[in-house]
């Protein structure tokens, strides 16, 4: 008996539609928010994330609609983030149904927001989202540093102490994406994954490069996280929840089935 | 028909509590949420939610009258206690400093320890959060169709400890055996979030609805 790692399928959400590019070009339509997030509680995902990568304060609305619907009909946890950057968006997004809500570069813009957001609703409600890219040169100790904007800005901050620090403000989750990895289907960073879950004393989620079931397994095993995160291989139907949970119980990886 | 009132104290959003239980109740259920004592005295059932931190919850139910109108409704009408609503009932929380609590079941409510490991040596996270199994100590109406160990969503870092093990409905395993529900009478209080533990959680709100308090 213990707890579950959990399964995650994440939905970027833009316009109200779910779309997922790779590395944040490419974009393809893959549904109605709504419809996948039923399909993917049909299928035993022990959670749901939504991204709105095209927020703005113009569509703010929209993305509220899409969590008040999904709210509604789908009985596990919500995650929403994106462009979340005022105590009134969170409150707006946890009024409408979501449980966590995400914040990413508004933390680093100003990390006293997060301490002031977990003061709020609580830490329990807080998720910083982490984009981090590996900056070390081969041969060099691991070093890797936040970027916004899609993994193109850097910003010389150490993923590292940005995580330990971001608990300290009171993120009750870190959400940790690879922006080496994400989109490219190798397989997360497993030594990112590793060296922040290590570090930290909350919940990590792993984000970021899964192609196939093995490497939501190896975010696990190898890369010690709670949770695995991935869109691309849910959304296109490759594998459902449920083979991906069995395929992880195969590893001897406590999973709800 | 019934009247089903979620008690709204300023403690966080519960929508997806009434969501839920609007979900499963009968067509002829009607839900409230509110914070009016004459709604809750009048309710046939009374769901008792919360979140946030102890000393808050306790601050919000006295200046808006409803500590003496909870602990009414949980002396005499089917009630169901939820995370923050189930910590509170008992005596004292060790959160914040120490906080004076309603009372209705002697004990305390301690914190998880930031030291706990895992079967691989790994550090326990705390908050403690995901899908846990939960190990029933006894049968109740509100567990029908509820398989023994099933999981349920948790999401907290303090836990209830009781005196009496008698109320002691159920436990979960998270570094040490803690207990995640409570159990007498008319009440049934649990840690975890029915209103987001899927089919399970569903069914066990279900059940509440239709309970007349019997245990």
């Amino acid at each position: 008996m213990s707890l579950a790692k959990r399964i995650i399928p994440c939905l970027d959400v833009a316009d109200g539609r779910v779309v997922k590019g790779v590395q944040f070009v490419d974009i393809r339509d893959a549904g109605d928010p709504v419809e996948v997030a039923r399909r993917y509680d049909a299928e035993g995902a022990d959670e749901i994330t939504f991204l709105d990568i095209t927020a703005t304060s113009d569509n703010r609305d929209t993305i509220i609609h899409v969590v008040e619907q999904v709210a509604e009909q789908v009985f596990i946890p919500l995650t929403v983030g994106g462009g979340v950057r005022s105590i009134d968006d969170v409150r707006r997004l946890l009024n409408a149904g979501a449980d966590k809500v995400a914040i990413n570069s508004a933390a680093i813009f100003n990390p006293e927001f997060v301490k002031e957001a977990s003061d709020k609703v609580g830490s329990q409600c807080i998720v910083v989202a982490i984009d981090a890219k590996r900056v070390n040169a081969e041969g060099e100790a691991d070093k890797w540093e936040i970027f916004t904007h899609g993994g193109r800005k850097e910003t010389g901050i150490d993923a590292l102490e940005w995580a330990i620090k971001m608990v300290d403000y009171g993120a009750g989750e870190i959400l940790l994406t690879s922006m080496d990895r994400d989109g490219t289907k190798i397989g997360f960073d497993l030594d990112l994954t590793r060296a922040i879950t290590d570090a930290v004393n909350v919940p990590v989620i792993a984000s970021g490069g899964v192609g196939n079931l093995d490497h939501l397994a190896e975010g696990v095993t190898k890369g010690h996280a709670d949770a695995v995160l991935a869109a691309s291989i849910f959304h296109f139907a490759e594998y459902t929840v449920n083979e991906a949970k069995q395929h992880m119980a195969g590893y001897g990886i406590e999973v709800r089935l | 028909m019934s009247l089903i009132a979620v008690v709204d104290y300023g403690m966080g959003n519960l929508r997806s509590v009434s969501k839920a239980i609007e979900h499963v109740a009968k067509n002829s259920d009607q839900v409230i949420v509110t914070s009016n004592p004459e709604d809750i005295n009048n309710a046939d059932h009374v769901v008792f939610p919360g979140q946030g931190a102890a000393r808050d919850c306790m601050q919000e139910l006295k200046a808006r009258h409803l500590a003496d109108v909870v602990l009414k409704a949980a002396a005499e009408k089917p009630f169901l206690g939820i995370c923050m609503g189930m910590q509170v009932l008992l005596a004292h929380s060790e959160e914040n400093q120490g906080v004076d609590c309603l009372n209705l079941f002697q004990g305390d409510v301690h914190r998880f320890s930031n030291e706990m490991l895992d079967d691989e040596g790994l550090k326990l996270k705390v908050p403690h959060m995901g899908w846990n199994q939960v190990h029933w100590a006894i049968e109740h109406p509100l567990l029908q169709n509820i398989e023994q160990d099933s999981r349920f969503y948790f999401v907290h870092s303090y836990y209830a400890d009781p005196s009496d093990a008698g109320i002691i409905a159920a436990r979960t395993q998270y570094g040490i055996d803690f207990v995640c529900a409570l159990a007498k009478n008319n009440v049934m209080a649990v840690q975890f979030h029915p209103e987001k533990s899927a089919a399970d959680g569903l069914q066990l709100l279900k059940n509440f609805c239709h309970w007349n308090g019997q245990p």
